[in-house]
């Protein structure tokens, strides 16, 4: 959950100040700094739970790509503001799904953060929604760009509902719901808001995979760690 | 220097009175996000609940606390942050709300939009976007006057 957030939210940072109008350029500031927030509790949570006296900046500053276990779609660049909000969307609907099921966690703590997250969430997808039916049912210029993207981005939608030997861990010990059990409602959704902004489903499923468990991110999480971490790398334990 | 602990009510006297860092015509009190204040033998324990998970006041907002009961001579302080209940506009008090709105920002409303115009008061007003200048408001739009304005997010 920490590192979808920590990399989202930096990516979306990328846009303070290169934005299209000032109104999105101050949407997506913020989106960024309640992500990195979130972040900051999921990472402090984690490195309390690991006890190995890392804190949130230490995971979030002294990790190497292999070590992060983010979803793709994620860390895919952010290309042109239509297909930063095609991506936008299409976390924000499973993030809210997630954040829901652990308010249930039976780790206190999970269901706290979660439960402070989902009412930030609840306004992102909100957000995304409104702007991905507007430019989806726009004009033929933003239409094309859109289908664009979603074609582009659909590929790594499944990752999201497959689960992995640590998935199922955290479901028998009531921590975290079964990522399979949060797609039917994710379909409805993603279905009622393609079909207002016009915009076709891939009919291929094919899921890209690997960024969860670390096994094989794509090129652009280094590139990006290069931009976000080079000051801890050029000087490692620096303070403001 | 104090030599006996002073009340759990003069205590939140004194939190009254610290100012909201962003918006500083409403107290933290106003706002809602002292949750609690304990004495533990004698350390006092003062139970903070963050507005958004990723709001730059809050760390000014716990130096703002811890600065202003040291003034008032508490030396034994600690500050506790608490997740949940998650923070809600609901915590506003009415006094914090008609302060917001006599400042030019309307206050939050559960039908999700402001109820008029906080300087002309006109019922004419639409959305510009969902987000402002911080991260607890969005920016609305009078018909009638013209005039932007924020409105304080329900949450």
């Amino acid at each position: 959950m920490g590192d979808n957030t920590l990399v989202l939210g930096h990516r979306i940072s990328e846009w303070c100040g290169v934005a299209p109008v000032l109104e999105e350029d101050i949407a997506l500031a913020n989106t960024a700094l309640d992500l990195i927030g979130q972040t900051q509790l999921w990472l402090g949570l984690a490195g309390e739970v690991e006890d190995k006296g890392r804190d949130a900046d230490r995971l979030a500053f002294h990790r190497d790509v292999w070590d992060f276990r983010n979803l793709l779609l994620v860390e895919q660049p952010n290309g042109d503001f239509g297909r930063t909000m095609m991506r936008q969307f299409l976390f924000d609907g499973w993030h809210l799904a997630q954040l829901r099921g652990l308010m249930g966690s039976n780790n206190d703590q999970v269901a706290a953060i979660a439960e402070k997250s989902v009412k930030e969430v609840t306004y992102h997808l909100e957000r995304a929604t409104d702007t991905v039916i507007g430019l989806g049912d726009g004009t033929e210029e933003s239409h094309k760009r859109m289908q664009a993207a979603l074609d582009r981005l659909y590929p790594y939608v499944g990752e999201m509902f497959i689960a992995d030997a640590v998935d199922e861990e955290m479901v028998s010990a009531g921590i975290a719901p079964d990522p399979a059990s949060l797609r039917p409602g994710y379909e409805a959704m993603l279905d009622a808001v393609l079909a207002e902004a016009t915009l076709q489903k891939p009919a291929d499923d094919f899921a890209h995979k690997g960024g969860k468990s670390g096994a094989r991110h794509t090129e652009h999480l280094g590139h990006m760690l290069t931009q976000m971490q080079w000051l801890q790398r050029a000087y490692p334990d620096a303070t403001w | 220097m104090v030599t006996e602990k002073p009340s759990l009510e003069t205590v939140w006297s004194w939190l009254s009175a610290v100012p909201d860092p962003e918006i500083p015509v409403i107290s933290l009190t106003d706002l809602g996000i002292i949750r609690d204040v304990q004495w533990r033998e004698d350390t006092l324990e003062v139970t903070v609940t963050p507005t958004y998970s990723g709001c730059p006041a809050t760390s000014i907002i716990n130096l703002d606390i811890e600065t202003a009961l040291r003034a008032k001579g508490i030396e034994k302080l600690t500050l506790k942050r608490q997740l949940s209940p998650a923070w809600t506009t609901d915590w506003l008090t009415d006094t914090g709300k008609a302060r917001l709105e006599e400042y030019g920002i309307a206050p939050p409303r559960p039908a999700g939009g402001p109820q008029h115009c906080p300087r002309c008061k006109s019922t004419q007003v639409e959305k510009i976007s969902q987000f402002g200048s911080t991260p607890c408001k969005a920016q609305w739009r009078c018909q009638s006057c013209l005039e932007p304005f924020d409105y304080f997010k329900c949450i």
